[in-house]
């Protein structure tokens, strides 16, 4: 890869956004690249509508300016289709990712999105199933990777995340709480359906 | 008090490059070099046959301008007391006898105007 | 006095290149790692975001046991500089870090450290001061203390502002400068920025500061001393004179730590970074994270075949101003980007565009057109089509040879 790969995040304040752009940073980085997470701060109160970015690249990263035209879109939190403009700025033949219960056909059409690919996975079910909590953010890296390898341009890959993931947990949370982060991350992965 | 006096004075004229980086001022008690008593309009005045050699005056003097020797006080730092008059507030003696130096009755130590013709060498 | 001066630095044996491990970190972070590899005596310091997170790391570190600092959590900036003075003053080796409203409450006293000749290390993490209220970077906080005696650092990423913080500590010691040194960082931008940041081995770090022995200690009773004493009109100027020429002197120091770091590190430490300098027929001077974003515009404008060049003075105080003359006389047009205003100059110019411009004057380069634009005030982002707009306009002042309006903005709204 020659050219920087540029991701633009969105969540809402309190849900791991900004934790999960610098671990999908530091899978990266674990596979040799250069990388920059950073979050967009604001006066942000818990479940305000934020957003991060995270750049992947070959080379040290120079620029030190938000994400504008992102190659990859990531939204953790369902409900903001409306509140925000997701798509903004996201280049031709970029990819959108969404956690949704929804198909991806409805998602076009709620956001008439036509410029990428689309990727969708219930992450929240997921997260309520293994986590007890819908607590997503972490999990969409399975979907970035699988997104990545399906653009032929697999940056990340699987085992190096979850490691990373693994290692970012170990200590902080009980030893099946981290195997079932793990674990929902690989299910992200199997699970997602590009539409 | 000899030993203070033998204090190096500072060198009052150094050129910018030669003075101490930050102000360090590393000689102690240089500061004894530092004459005060020109400041003086009032000298304190003792009456030592008068004296019950309490100390309060030694204790009180704030420019440490009351030599001791032996336990007993010598007189006046000259060269440095400021002419404070604080010996003069905190002596507790009153005299029996008109003050050996001023006349007076009151206080072992009194002030009086400086006449400017007075040596400022120690009152010993 | 210079001839009882003690040499101040046991030098490290090793002089070859030490690989980096390469950690995930925010610039702050970076900086309290770069603070836990140094173990300074004491640390007294109060929050302020941004720079909230170095002290919060570091205090982690103190509780774990992981340095032996005395740590002092004081009750504001003032009383953390005051008590960084007096421990400075004791013979420790001491570090702070604070941000906008902390620093300019620190005002007084940091005259007073630089003033006491103290080699005291305070890490900035840039933010705009108040009012109105905001969090975000700009350069007014360390800015308006570019006069205050403290050699100033400014970092470009988190891996510099890692590596100036380092360098921060063996610049201030040294036994011939003595002068406090700021190392600052972009905040936010940079400060909680997570990168790729190489991490020196913590033997390296110990190795390369050194053990810091102070000419002079407030609790030596052998060898009493008066410090920050009264200075009357017959000795104040000599010192503020010596002061200055201490500054004036600090140069080949800076020079000299640097040169050593970039030969353990394998990391360059210029003094002004220069990109596409040689044949640049426009170029901009800016500081900090923006350094970085230009340096990528110049990529680009590169391969259209546009002469465009980039000058990232890493040093700020002192002011290297025969490098930046040296780089620059030859362009056609150039900019200075800064992020700060000096209120009331000629017409609000900003503080290093004042610098630049007094450089070639009195270089007797007076021919080079220099505008200024004033960017990123309070956070506001610096995009690499603002930079190309400042490149688009240094182009137009090259074709056309009318200077035009001096101070520009950019990124500004109307």
């Amino acid at each position: 890869m020659s050219r920087m790969y540029e991701i633009r995040w969105h969540g809402r304040a309190g849900q791991g956004v900004v934790t999960a752009g610098e671990l999908l940073g530091e899978a990266a980085m674990a596979g040799g690249s250069h990388f920059q997470s950073f979050p967009e701060y604001g006066a942000e109160r818990m479940g305000a509508p934020i957003k991060s970015y995270t750049r992947i690249s070959d080379e040290p990263i120079e620029i030190h300016s938000p994400v504008l035209e992102p190659d990859m879109v990531i939204v953790v939190n369902p409900n903001l289709i409306g509140a925000v403009d997701l798509t903004e700025g996201l280049k031709e033949g970029g990819v959108l990712l969404m956690n949704t219960p929804q198909s991806p056909d409805t998602i076009r059409k709620r956001l008439d999105y036509q410029k990428g690919a689309l990727w969708c996975v219930d992450a929240s079910a997921i997260a309520t199933e293994e986590l007890r909590r819908d607590i997503p953010s972490t999990m969409m890296i399975g979907l970035v990777i699988k997104a990545m390898e399906d653009d032929s341009r697999a940056l990340i890959d699987l085992e190096t995340a979850v490691d990373t993931v693994e290692e970012s947990l170990e200590g902080k949370l009980r030893p099946e709480v981290v195997e079932a982060n793990a674990r929902a991350v690989r299910r992200v992965y199997e699970e997602c359906v590009k539409g | 008090m000899s030993e203070r006096k033998e204090a190096q004075a500072p060198e009052l004229d150094l050129p910018w490059k030669e003075v101490s980086p930050g102000g360090v001022v590393d000689k102690p008690g240089s500061s004894v070099a530092y004459i005060t008593g020109t400041w003086r309009s009032m000298r304190p005045l003792r009456d030592h046959d008068q004296c019950t050699q309490c100390l309060i005056c030694w204790i009180m003097c704030p420019d440490a301008a009351i030599p001791i020797e032996d336990g007993k006080v010598k007189g006046f730092d000259y060269a440095h007391c400021k002419g404070c008059g604080i010996c003069v507030e905190q002596c507790p003696v009153n005299i029996k006898e008109p003050h050996c130096e001023t006349g007076e009755m009151g206080k072992v130590i009194q002030m009086v105007p400086e006449s400017g013709d007075e040596d400022n060498a120690d009152d010993e | 006095m210079t001839s009882n001066r003690s040499r101040t630095f046991v030098l490290g044996e090793k002089k070859e290149m030490v690989e980096s491990t390469y950690l995930a970190l925010d610039g702050a972070n970076a900086v309290s790692h770069a603070m836990r590899q140094i173990n300074p005596d004491v640390v007294a310091a109060y929050p302020i975001t941004p720079q909230t997170a170095v002290v919060q790391n570091f205090s982690q570190f103190v509780a774990d046991g992981t340095v032996d600092t005395e740590f002092v959590p004081v009750e504001s900036e003032h009383a953390a500089m005051s008590a960084c003075i007096g421990a400075s003053a004791a013979g420790a080796r001491v570090m702070t870090a604070t941000s906008a409203n902390g620093l300019a409450l620190m005002w007084e006293m940091l005259y007073i450290a630089s003033g006491m000749r103290l080699p005291i290390v305070l890490t900035v993490v840039n933010r705009a001061l108040s009012s109105p209220l905001n969090i975000h970077c700009d350069h007014s906080d360390s800015m308006g203390a570019r006069d205050a005696g403290w050699l100033q650092l400014y970092a470009e990423t988190g891996q510099e502002a890692y590596d100036n913080t380092i360098q921060a500590l063996r610049i201030a010691e040294d036994s011939d400068l003595l002068l406090p040194v700021m190392s600052c960082q972009d905040g936010f931008i940079t400060g909680h920025g997570v990168e790729r940041v190489g991490i020196l081995p913590d033997q390296t770090v110990q190795d390369f500061v050194g053990q810091y022995v102070a000419n002079y200690s407030l609790l030596d009773v052998e060898n009493p001393v008066t410090m920050g004493a009264w200075d009357f009109t017959d000795y104040y100027f000599e010192h503020k004179r010596q002061q200055s020429q201490a500054m004036n002197e600090s140069m080949p120091i800076v020079e000299a730590v640097s040169a050593e770091y970039e030969k353990l590190s394998g990391r360059p430490q210029p003094i002004i970074d220069t990109f596409a300098m040689d044949d640049a027929e426009v170029a901009v001077i800016v500081l900090s994270s923006a350094a970085g974003t230009t340096r990528s515009v110049v990529r680009d404008l590169r391969n259209k075949g546009v002469k465009a060049g980039v000058v990232k003075p890493r040093l700020f105080r002192p002011f290297p101003a025969q490098r930046i003359v040296d780089a620059i006389k030859n362009c056609k047009a150039v900019a200075v980007l800064d992020r700060a205003i000096s209120f009331g100059s000629p017409d609000g110019m900003g503080p290093l565009f004042l610098d630049v411009t007094s450089a070639l004057y009195n270089a007797g380069a007076c021919d080079v057109p220099v505008i200024d634009f004033i960017f990123g005030l309070g956070g506001r982002d610096m995009t690499p089509p603002m930079v190309e707009s400042v490149y688009d306009q240094l182009m137009q002042i090259r074709d056309t040879g009318d200077r035009g309006d001096i101070v520009r903005y950019v990124g500004l709204r109307g």
